[in-house]
């Protein structure tokens, strides 16, 4: 049974609230299997699949080698041939060592095909800088994937919108990757029972606000809400919008934002070259010019690999004073 | 100067990349593709047949050996053939090739060269025709040059083998054959230099690769209409000359992005962004972008040339803006 | 079987499986003090890094895993140095960015450690091809578990050096991971359809030998073998060095489960105790090279002794030395991406 079924109080963390969505979607539909490196009998390393293999069992529930280019070109032939998998890359990192199979092969195959074939897959990954795991275990690698067509790229911030966002994954009929940033693994809210789907494209203004407004996803967005604090006590209102997801992209959410408050700074915990945010930042450029008060600013992480040092890590990460710093900047800086 | 084609001036910089230095090696021999400039590699195999080598299909084996011996002082060059097949060696290009000198505090350097064509090829699909040149950006540590002309991708290629770091020599199929004039003398470009290839005061054409070739014949015709467009060549993304896109948009206030990677999150894209926040108070228009629609390759010609960046896409841009 | 190697030698190989261990135990206790992320240890596993590198040369190259601490000592790390990195201090061989999942001494002929499943093996060929091309007798020896022939690259890395004849000594260290650590809550997720790791690089004609990776000689007689006849240009060469998993590696964290090592144990069986006696008694490869030297009568009780207090002490010195040094300037994160 999900962790807490059970439970009145539905205060749940990030993982579980995924955790209880791959139960319901796992009991709603046979053809939704699970497959990946320790996902089985061990329940996951971060116990991110604890309880699955006792309820579904090693037919659904599949430990795999570590072979994760193998293992996701057999789901992407498995979804091509009608089951439904979810697939578990322990690391967001490890996406690298099945790129072929996802941008060559899941990403075109309905496209090349006219149709002829779908992709329904979850490629549930985590991401992240935190706990000194060095340059090989820490990337969020979220711009590539949003740069090919053919993918969704879903990155919850919350747990009800894990939730939310993870079921309608399961229930969509393309790749989708579902990437959580292992920092925000146990935030906890609360999260609405059973059916509770957050459809893919639709962003969500986490606070509003009038004067300047910040985008962002997963971990970024608590760093854009501790930001709005601080700016709140300089007289700075700052509206955060949560994209949820990055493909489909909620353009209407984003250039409402800023058409309301002429100021736009996009924030991102992946890297700034190439990344999303000069994606939306030259969306807002194209769309909003004539609203913007001042130039669309950008934070990101510093194109460099993350390192271990616990000395050195914090670096790589956009910090709310940072992006406090880049607002006040500005309006020519503030007290 | 004689006038020659890219993919001979490409095997020009190889070779004499080859004859400066005897740890350079070339394993793989699909870097001008299956077309008629293909059997232009052999001279390099006639010079070097000891140095040049023809692989199995092992793209993760070959990128992870030709890293393996920049690490250990050769300076190999590595060809995927086409950019697409980059991917089965993803891996090893961003988390081995391109965090080793960082990783280590700067102990190993992998002083190697990739070689790819990408782009609109003319039936190649879905699953040869990618331009991988912003996903790879998006990685720190690795090199990319991305040529326009027989002149650049000559200087280009020298400047890439001498380079300490992992360099991508990227090169549109379609540049192949295309002919330029290229200096005599022993010349080499350095990597970060972008190029004014069509200096104009009225609206700036930023370009890499084969968009700069399709900017410079819109920018003939926008002339013919009195609207001088300033073409200017990135000839790398990583290092990136800012100052020249800068220079070029303070000059003339409004821009056109053009570069044929998908649009979301694509190069274009991160040049607007640039440009918007450091030289925001000089525009006088929103910038525009034209880059490839966010679809995988069609393999029909007819639906191929729908995604194609064409001097009328550029031209119809450039209304916009200039009438604005 | 040690006629095979000269007193000298076991006596090197003895200093270098000591300070391996000692160091190993060491930061069980270290990473009670300071959290320094996930780390592997290479203790059961001594005797083969410790004996492979009485075959090379200065000028060999090496690449490793994760479990890579053994190999960096048995070459002439400076442990200090190795703490130092461990603990991301500005001392550290990597200046802080590496860790111990990617810790490399290029000094002593390390070119990388890949924190990336079957990452060493492919980069090994490539050194394997620079070392042919450059044309001396130099070779390249990577070690990497038994997960690794999991992972395809590989399968590409070694049907390249088979097919180029690259000097290329492929050393998997098949720790037995499988069956046991899934009881115990660690990686389930090791497995392979071969009977046996060595059989699969006979299929590309790579000569491949399985040896006992705990008994210092065997490995010893195997490796001289293989690398003999590569530095006459023979080619790959393949050595599954077998041992038996020390049960402080069986969980996803290293434990102390068999206790501090008490060395007197290889003469004194009151002192082999507890739930895991019999992986001491039967496996310990330190254990069993103390008897074997005890027992050839070119090592005593008090020798030992005064050896192991040495090593101790060294390690003591190499702690302090790490825990000492600054944490680098955070700004330093931002530099050196590029190679000048």
């Amino acid at each position: 049974m999900p962790p807490d079924s059970q439970q009145t109080d539905r205060n749940l963390t990030l993982k579980d609230a995924v955790l209880e969505a791959m139960f319901e979607e796992m009991e709603s539909d046979q053809n939704v299997i699970l497959i990946g490196e320790d996902v089985g009998a061990a329940g996951g390393v971060f116990k991110q699949t604890e309880g699955l293999f006792e309820t579904f069992g090693a037919d659904r529930v599949i430990d795999t080698p570590i072979s994760e280019s193998a293992i996701f070109g057999l789901a992407v032939g498995a979804a091509m041939a009608g089951s439904r998998p979810i697939v578990e890359v322990m690391f967001g990192d490890f996406l690298t060592l099945v790129m072929d199979q996802l941008v060559n092969q899941a990403a075109k195959v309905h496209y090349m095909s006219a149709g002829g074939f779908n992709v329904p897959l979850v490629l549930r990954t985590g991401i992240g800088v935190g706990g000194n795991l060095g340059p090989q275990h820490s990337q969020s690698l979220h711009g590539w994937l949003a740069h090919i067509p053919g993918l969704k790229v879903v990155m919850p911030s919350s747990a009800s919108d894990a939730k939310g966002l993870f079921k309608a994954a399961v229930r969509d009929n393309n790749p989708v990757i579902f990437m959580e940033d292992r920092m925000t693994y146990n935030l906890k809210e609360q999260v609405p029972e059973g059916e509770h789907i957050i459809p893919l494209g639709s962003a969500e203004v986490k606070r509003e606000g009038a004067d300047v407004s910040i985008y962002a996803v997963a971990r970024s967005v608590h760093t854009a809400l501790a930001a709005a604090e601080h700016l709140q006590v300089k007289n700075v209102s700052a509206e955060v919008v949560d994209l949820r997801t990055l493909a489909p992209l909620d353009v209407e959410t984003i250039v409402a934002s800023v058409q309301k408050t002429g100021r736009a700074l996009v924030l991102d915990g992946g890297y700034q070259s190439f990344g999303i945010t000069g994606e939306i930042a030259a969306t807002i450029g194209e769309l909003a010019f004539d609203y913007l008060d001042a130039p669309v600013m950008r934070l990101a992480a510093p194109d460099v690999p993350v390192p271990f040092s616990p000395a050195l890590e914090a670096m790589t990460v956009p910090s709310a004073e940072q992006v406090v710093a880049k607002v006040t900047g500005m309006y020519g800086g503030l007290d | 100067m004689a006038k020659i084609s890219y993919a001979q001036a490409l095997v020009d910089g190889m070779r004499e990349s080859m004859a400066a230095d005897t740890t350079v090696s070339l394993v793989g021999t699909n870097v001008l593709g299956l077309g008629p400039q293909r059997p232009l590699i052999e001279q390099v195999r006639d010079e070097f047949p000891d140095r040049v080598f023809d692989p199995p299909c092992s793209e993760a084996g070959l990128a992870s050996l030709g890293i393996g011996a920049a690490m250990a002082g050769a300076r190999p060059i590595i060809d995927f053939g086409v950019g697409s097949f980059s991917l089965l060696a993803w891996c090893q290009l961003v988390a081995e090739a391109g965090v080793a000198h960082h990783m280590s505090g700067g102990q190993i350097n992998v002083p190697m060269v990739f070689t790819m064509l990408h782009g609109l090829r003319g039936g190649g699909g879905g699953q040869h025709s990618h331009s991988p040149q912003a996903m790879l950006w998006n990685n720190p540590g690795i090199e990319i040059v991305v040529p326009s002309s027989p002149k650049d991708v000559k200087g280009l290629f020298k400047a890439a083998v001498a380079s300490n770091n992992p360099t991508a020599i990227i090169s549109h199929a379609r540049l192949l054959g295309v002919e330029g004039e290229v200096p005599e003398d022993d010349f080499v470009i350095e990597l970060g230099s972008g190029e004014i290839k069509r200096p104009g005061k009225d609206i700036s054409l930023i370009a890499s690769s084969r968009s700069v070739v399709t900017a410079l014949e819109a920018a003939d015709e926008l002339s013919g209409e009195g609207i001088e467009a300033e073409v200017v060549d990135l000839r790398t993304l990583s290092p990136l000359d800012k100052d020249i896109i800068l220079k070029s948009v303070n000059n003339t206030g409004r821009v056109i992005v053009i570069d044929e990677t998908n649009e979301s999150c694509g190069v274009a894209a991160e040049i607007s962004a640039i440009i918007s926040e450091a030289a925001f108070d000089a525009l006088k228009s929103p910038i525009k972008r034209i880059a490839r629609p966010n679809v995988p390759v069609p393999a029909s010609p007819l639906l191929e040339n729908c995604l194609d960046i064409t001097p009328d896409k550029i031209i119809a841009a450039a209304h916009d803006l200039v009438g604005n | 079987m040690t006629d095979n190697l000269t007193p000298d030698q076991n006596s090197a190989i003895l200093d270098r499986m000591l300070l391996i261990r000692r160091f190993e135990e060491m930061l069980i206790d270290l990473a009670g003090d300071h959290n320094f992320g996930h780390y592997h240890l290479y203790i059961g596993e001594e005797a083969t890094g410790a004996t492979v590198v009485e075959s090379l040369t200065e000028t060999d190259l090496l690449l490793t895993t994760w479990r890579n601490h053994g190999h960096l000592l048995a070459r002439g790390a400076d442990p200090g140095r190795m703490v130092a990195e461990i603990l991301g201090r500005a001392d550290g061989y990597n200046k802080g960015r590496g860790g111990t999942l990617h810790l490399t001494v290029r000094d002593v002929g390390f070119l990388s450690t890949s924190g990336l499943v079957g990452g060493a093996v492919g980069l090994a060929s490539g050194a394997g091809f620079a070392l042919k091309q450059a044309g001396e007798d130099n070779i390249c020896v990577v070690f990497f578990g038994d997960g690794a022939m999991e992972e395809g690259v590989v399968f590409e890395a070694m049907n390249l050096a088979s097919l180029w004849s690259l000097p290329v000594l492929f050393v998997c260290e098949n720790n037995n991971s499988g069956a046991i650590s899934a009881q115990e809550g660690g990686f389930p997720s090791s497995e392979i359809a071969a009977s046996r790791i060595s059989d699969i690089p006979k299929s590309l004609n790579i000569k491949s030998e399985l040896v006992d990776g705990a008994d210092v000689a065997a490995v010893h007689a195997v490796i001289a073998e293989a690398v003999g006849g590569m530095r006459k240009g023979s080619g790959p060469a393949f050595i599954e060095a077998y041992t038996e998993r020390w049960p402080g590696s069986r969980p996803l964290w290293p434990t102390q489960a068999t206790g501090v090592t008490q060395l007197a144990a290889a003469w004194d069986p009151s002192l082999i105790t507890g739930e895991y006696a019999g992986w001491i008694d039967e496996f310990d490869p330190l254990i069993r090279f103390i008897r074997n030297q005890l027992d050839a009568g070119v090592l005593s009780q008090d020798e030992l002794r005064e050896r192991d207090s040495k090593i101790c002490d060294q390690i003591a010195e190499a702690r302090a030395f790490g825990e000492a040094s600054a944490l680098p300037g955070p700004e330093s994160a931002l530099d050196g991406v590029f190679a000048a």
